[in-house]
């Protein structure tokens, strides 16, 4: 979809125009005037005609909706993912604790302890969905791209904890074997052709 | 009074009774689809191919809803009143003659079930008695909104009457009959025959008439949702709700019987081609119903009022009057 037409701001150049409106006549013969022009004018059958074309080019504007969902956007902030390396089917979330830090409705919990390698490993993580804003910092701030938002805007189950639960979010492994992990393409995370917009730092000044 | 004549005469009632009853259930439907489709949607599609059994989806909950009388109701009115409305749109069905006579297994059949020789008369008066339904369930209802659709009705009464019996008035002139059978047979030669070409003005105001007798869009002020909920019907639930709705849409298919037997020629000359005209010209008639509740606005009661007897009465007197003229000279 194009968005120039929602960006131009200048709406006079984009046919509207001021609706020539009489003033309301006063005396019985000017009503009278009204009357017989609104009579024969066949203003009626403008409206008739519209709603005809309208159920003669059937353009039907229904979506039938568990059947067929609209696109949503890449940048719509929906239930939480967390993603996974490519390169090695871990978890990317490196426990830094910064979306737990920034979270403004105390929703994330982590906690992380020190594994036999001497690396950080998260125990638990829960996000608390029935607190969540869906404000998406969490998504910006974390450094790693894990936390992201995903597409997943129907939110129903028969259990409140499901929402919560760490395993539920995470992509699972057969999901991330069959290469079919998303990646996040909205809020925080790398533009498209990051790479060779890339600069070298140069090593002296 | 022979015995034959008799069980003809039961058979037709019922088939008229059963068809119009399912017709407005039908009618519902239609409207559904033509409203959602003039309006960009789809319309009922879940209950059954394309929602076509969503007709017995509404006939199963209007059934097996439970019928709530309210406390302070007038009972006995307020239990007859949608009765009044369905009853008197089929009595009006039996002056009407739905079919050229034809013949079956050796036997005509006459597909009117009185051939009253007060016949548009007759019609045109039970289908008056019909807005006494909203007029008495309103006032019975106990409930602000079902007394100004009440107020409203009789408003509406006392306007349309007076248009739509004299736009009758001057086709019955010409005619010089009141049966429907006769207003055919007049206009039996062809298409040249048609009253509509030597009384138009009659045919619109008749036209314009039907609208505020079935209480249709442009004059559906009688229950506006958007200003008294549903006038009379607010207090009503099941069945009783579903007879007011039942009448109102065999009101819809009688007057649109009604309106091609007087002007337009009818069944013509009795042929298989004429009997589909007829249907035809019925169809129409009920889609024009439809397509104006998609394109059209509500007028208010003041302005049905002041239309009714500043501009459409005045046109029908004189359209008489010069009917008159014409007929003598």
């Amino acid at each position: 979809m194009k968005m120039e037409q929602f960006n131009d701001r200048n709406v006079a150049d984009n046919g509207y125009f001021l609706v020539d409106i009489e003033d309301y006549p006063t005396d019985g013969w000017g009503k009278f005037k009204r009357v017989l022009k609104r009579s024969f004018k066949g203003e009626l059958f403008v409206g008739l005609w519209v709603v005809l074309r309208e159920m003669i080019k059937f353009d039907i504007h229904t979506v039938q909706y568990p059947e067929e969902k609209m696109p949503i956007g890449p940048r719509y902030r929906a239930v939480h993912e967390m993603k996974r390396l490519w390169e090695s089917d871990a978890e990317r979330c490196i426990g830094c604790g910064l979306c737990e830090k920034i979270c403004i409705s105390d929703c994330i919990r982590m906690d992380t302890k020190i594994d036999e390698n001497s690396r950080k490993e998260v125990t638990e993580y829960t996000i608390n969905l029935g607190r969540c804003i869906f404000c998406g910092y969490c998504a910006e701030v974390c450094p790693e791209l894990a936390i992201t938002h995903g597409g997943e805007y129907e939110q129903a189950s028969e259990q409140r904890e499901h929402f919560v639960d760490y395993e539920y979010m995470l992509t699972p492994l057969d999901k991330m074997k069959a290469g079919k992990q998303l990646e996040f393409e909205g809020f925080g995370a790398i533009t498209p052709h990051e790479d060779e917009r890339v600069k070298k730092t140069p090593l002296a000044y | 009074m022979d015995t034959a004549y008799l069980i003809e005469t039961i058979i037709k009632v019922v088939v008229i009774l059963l068809i119009f009853s399912a017709l407005a259930g039908i009618g519902t439907y239609f409207e559904r689809k033509v409203l959602a489709f003039m309006q960009r949607r789809l319309g009922p599609m879940y209950v059954g191919p394309y929602g076509l059994l969503q007709v017995a989806a509404d006939g199963i909950k209007l059934f097996t809803k439970e019928d709530i009388i309210p406390t302070n109701v007038v009972r006995p009115i307020f239990k007859i009143a949608p009765v009044i409305t369905a009853a008197t749109a089929f009595m009006a069905a039996a002056a009407i003659p739905f079919f050229p006579q034809f013949t079956l297994f050796g036997y005509t059949v006459h597909p009117i079930v009185a051939d009253v020789n007060i016949g548009i008369l007759y019609i045109l008066g039970v289908m008056a008695i019909g807005l006494y339904g909203p007029l008495l369930g309103g006032m019975a209802s106990a409930n602000k909104f079902s007394l100004l659709s009440a107020a409203r009705t009789a408003a509406v009464f006392i306007s349309y009457e007076v248009v739509s019996g004299l736009a009758i008035l001057a086709p019955i002139m010409m005619v010089g009959s009141l049966s429907l059978i006769d207003f055919n047979n007049y206009q039996a030669g062809g298409i040249a025959n048609w009253i509509v070409w030597s009384q138009p003005v009659a045919f619109v105001l008749f036209w314009i008439a039907a609208f505020a007798e079935t209480g249709r869009t442009p004059f559906h002020l009688i229950a506006n949702d958007h200003e008294i909920i549903d006038g009379f019907g607010t207090e009503y639930s099941g069945m009783r709700w579903g007879l007011f709705f039942i009448g109102e849409y065999a009101n819809m298919f009688f007057i649109s019987f009604v309106i091609p037997l007087i002007f337009l020629g009818g069944y013509g000359d009795g042929s298989l081609l004429g009997a589909l005209g007829l249907i035809a010209k019925v169809a129409f008639f009920f889609f024009f119903f439809l397509w104006t509740r998609a394109a059209w606005p509500d007028v208010r009661p003041d302005q049905l009022m002041w239309l009714c007897w500043k501009v459409l009465m005045p046109l029908a007197v004189i359209n008489v009057v010069i009917t008159g003229l014409v007929m003598m000279f």
